[in-house]
């Protein structure tokens, strides 16, 4: 489905900020739900910008459906069927949830479809539907929305940066549902999920550990989960500042 | 409407929404000459008789009455100065469509300037949309210079709408409303310009009565190379409350200057200004993006939510 070839990334302004993908080799197959995981700084969300094609990669070659889509924009690749719901949703001025979720899945959907998104992810369309996606918006309310937007377009591979962020527990139960579902469903989708938390890892058919800009493994869960909740992986002590 | 032809037809949609002859009380006019007319039992509408223009006279108790009152213009060349003054009785609720197309198809500019007063009784409430609206492809400018005068007495609320979103190349738009005791105005400015076009926004409130108040937001958008200058004003002269907003999406080589300023001179004013102007946010584009939109599509969406 998905296969990158050692891609690389450094911050265009990086001065001494080096290298934050560090020449990732990775083999993403179909129709599975992937979890990637690891340490905060450690690169996930810029490996999912440079999937979503909102970053470019300074070396390397991505590939989707065997296709060499490197050079391709957001938009094209959006329209290739990669969605993404970012880890910070983005707020707007003036647009309604039902706009957001119209642009979202291309067409005039009616107000009892964009209630189903909506209810999908535990949010009651009534109370939602015609609010601006602006600063009025809670961040529980705001980061359901924007995974909302994922789930009314047509994609074939879905990334959902950190999707449980700020989610109070009974949504999260409904995350949890429409991740259990995305898999199931007919219509075959692969879908990434970022990560910390141990339920979302529960369910991965494979799990990705991203650290330091590196892949430090990548296995079915069976085999990846036990060694991270095992000792394996500790936060470094900070060094103390003289 | 037999009068109309198809482009002065087109105009009136644009400014009024209008498709047919209204229902209530209405006076179109059109390049310069009436074209139709209708007063109701409550609303009279008379022409004036020293200048160009009309009166508009609302008897008291005039409840969920409307009046339209658009401008439209097909011929290039024409230059007008228009007096329209509203009398509003007490104890009305009434809604006021104003508004002006331009088509100039010709090389000579063509010019509107209304003047409009309005007289508003005690404890009346009026909302009041004006909407202008410029096409064409001559080399002509299409121009319009509206003053809006309102005189508002007490307990009275006003709510005005105002918009200008495309093709109209120079503009000088000015507003000023006095408030007496308790009296609320309320002001939605929408403007976007483009090409070489300049735009200026004045808003004058004074607020002279005790529990006056006043909420004056404009948004706006400058493209290409147009310009734009929003001056906002509010005056407390008693115990009111005032807030001014300016916000502002600048693109391409467009340029803004905005100067809210308020006066307070009464220990119990209580005035807020707010003024943003800045571009459209590079995460908001790319939000749209990876929603299957182009760049230019995105901008657009982002653009017309924010100036819906
Ligand atoms: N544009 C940038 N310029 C400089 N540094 C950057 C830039 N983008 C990311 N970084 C740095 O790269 C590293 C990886 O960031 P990234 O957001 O990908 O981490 P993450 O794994 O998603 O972390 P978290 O778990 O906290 O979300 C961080 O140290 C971050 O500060
Ligand atoms: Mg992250």
């Amino acid at each position: 489905m998905l296969k990158l070839q050692n891609i690389s990334f450094t911050a265009p302004d990086g001065g001494k900020a080096a290298e934050i993908i560090r020449g990732i080799d990775l083999d993403i197959p179909s129709d599975k739900f992937i979890v990637i995981t690891g340490p905060n700084g450690g690169g996930k969300s810029t490996l999912a910008k440079l999937i979503a094609g909102i970053e470019k990669p300074s070396g390397g070659k991505l590939f989707y459906e065997g296709e060499d889509i490197t050079e391709l924009g957001i938009t094209e690749r959006a329209r290739k069927g990669i969605g993404f719901a970012f880890q910070q949703p983005v707020r707007f001025k003036g647009l309604t949830v039902l706009d957001l979720l119209r642009i979202a899945a291309g067409k005039k959907l009616t107000v009892s479809e964009a209630c189903e998104y909506l209810s999908e992810v535990g949010l009651c369309a009534k109370d939602y539907i015609n609010r601006e996606v602006n600063a009025s918006l809670s961040g529980g309310e705001l980061k359901r929305i924007e995974i909302a937007t994922v789930l009314a377009r047509d994609v074939k591979l879905a990334v959902f940066d950190e999707p449980e962020a700020g989610i109070d527990l009974w949504s999260f139960n409904n995350l949890i549902r429409i991740f259990e579902k995305m898999r199931v469903t007919e219509k075959k989708r692969t879908v990434i999920v970022i990560s910390h938390q141990e339920r979302i890892l529960n369910i991965a058919d494979e799990i990705i550990v991203l650290s330091d800009g590196q892949v430090i493994d990548q296995g079915p869960r069976e085999r990846v989960l036990p060694e991270i909740m095992g000792a394996k992986f500790t936060a470094d002590i900070c060094p103390k500042m003289e | 409407m037999a009068k109309l032809d198809p482009v002065q037809l087109r105009l009136l949609r644009e400014v009024a929404d209008l498709h047919e002859v209204p229902e209530g009380a209405y006076n179109i006019r059109a390049n310069g000459e009436a074209a139709g007319r209708n007063s109701t039992a409550n609303i009279e509408i008379t022409s004036k008789t020293d200048v160009s223009g009309i009166d508009i006279k609302i008897k008291d108790g005039t409840k969920n009455e409307s009046v339209h009152i658009p401008v439209v213009m097909s011929e290039s060349g024409l230059k007008e100065m228009v007096y329209n003054d509203f009398y509003i009785g007490k104890d009305c609720d009434v809604v006021i469509v104003a508004g002006c197309g331009i088509d100039n198809c010709g090389s000579h500019d063509s010019e509107h300037d209304g003047i409009h007063r309005f007289f508003i009784g005690s404890n009346s409430k009026v909302k009041y949309v004006e909407k202008h609206y410029g096409s064409g492809d001559g080399t002509g400018k299409r121009i319009l210079d509206p003053q809006t005068e309102v005189y508002m007495d007490e307990g009275s609320y006003m709510e005005m709408e105002m918009v200008q979103i495309k093709g109209v190349d120079s503009t000088r738009r000015t507003t000023i409303a006095a408030l007496k005791d308790n009296a609320k105005l309320v002001v939605r400015e929408r403007l976007m310009t483009h090409g070489e076009q300049t735009a200026e926004s004045i808003y004058k409130v004074d607020l002279n009565g005790e529990g006056s108040s006043a909420d004056v937001v404009s948004r706006s958008v400058a493209r290409d190379q147009s310009f734009q200058k929003l001056d906002l004003c509010v005056n407390g002269n008693a115990a009111c409350s005032g807030h001014t907003e300016c916000d502002s999406i600048i693109m391409d080589k467009g340029r803004i200057l905005a100067v809210p300023s308020l006066e307070a001179n009464s220990v119990d004013a209580a005035l807020v200004h707010e003024a943003a102007i800045g571009k459209i946010a590079g995460e908001q584009l790319i939000k749209l993006m990876t929603l299957g939109l182009t760049e230019a599509e995105a901008e657009e969406q982002i653009i017309n939510g924010f100036l819906k």
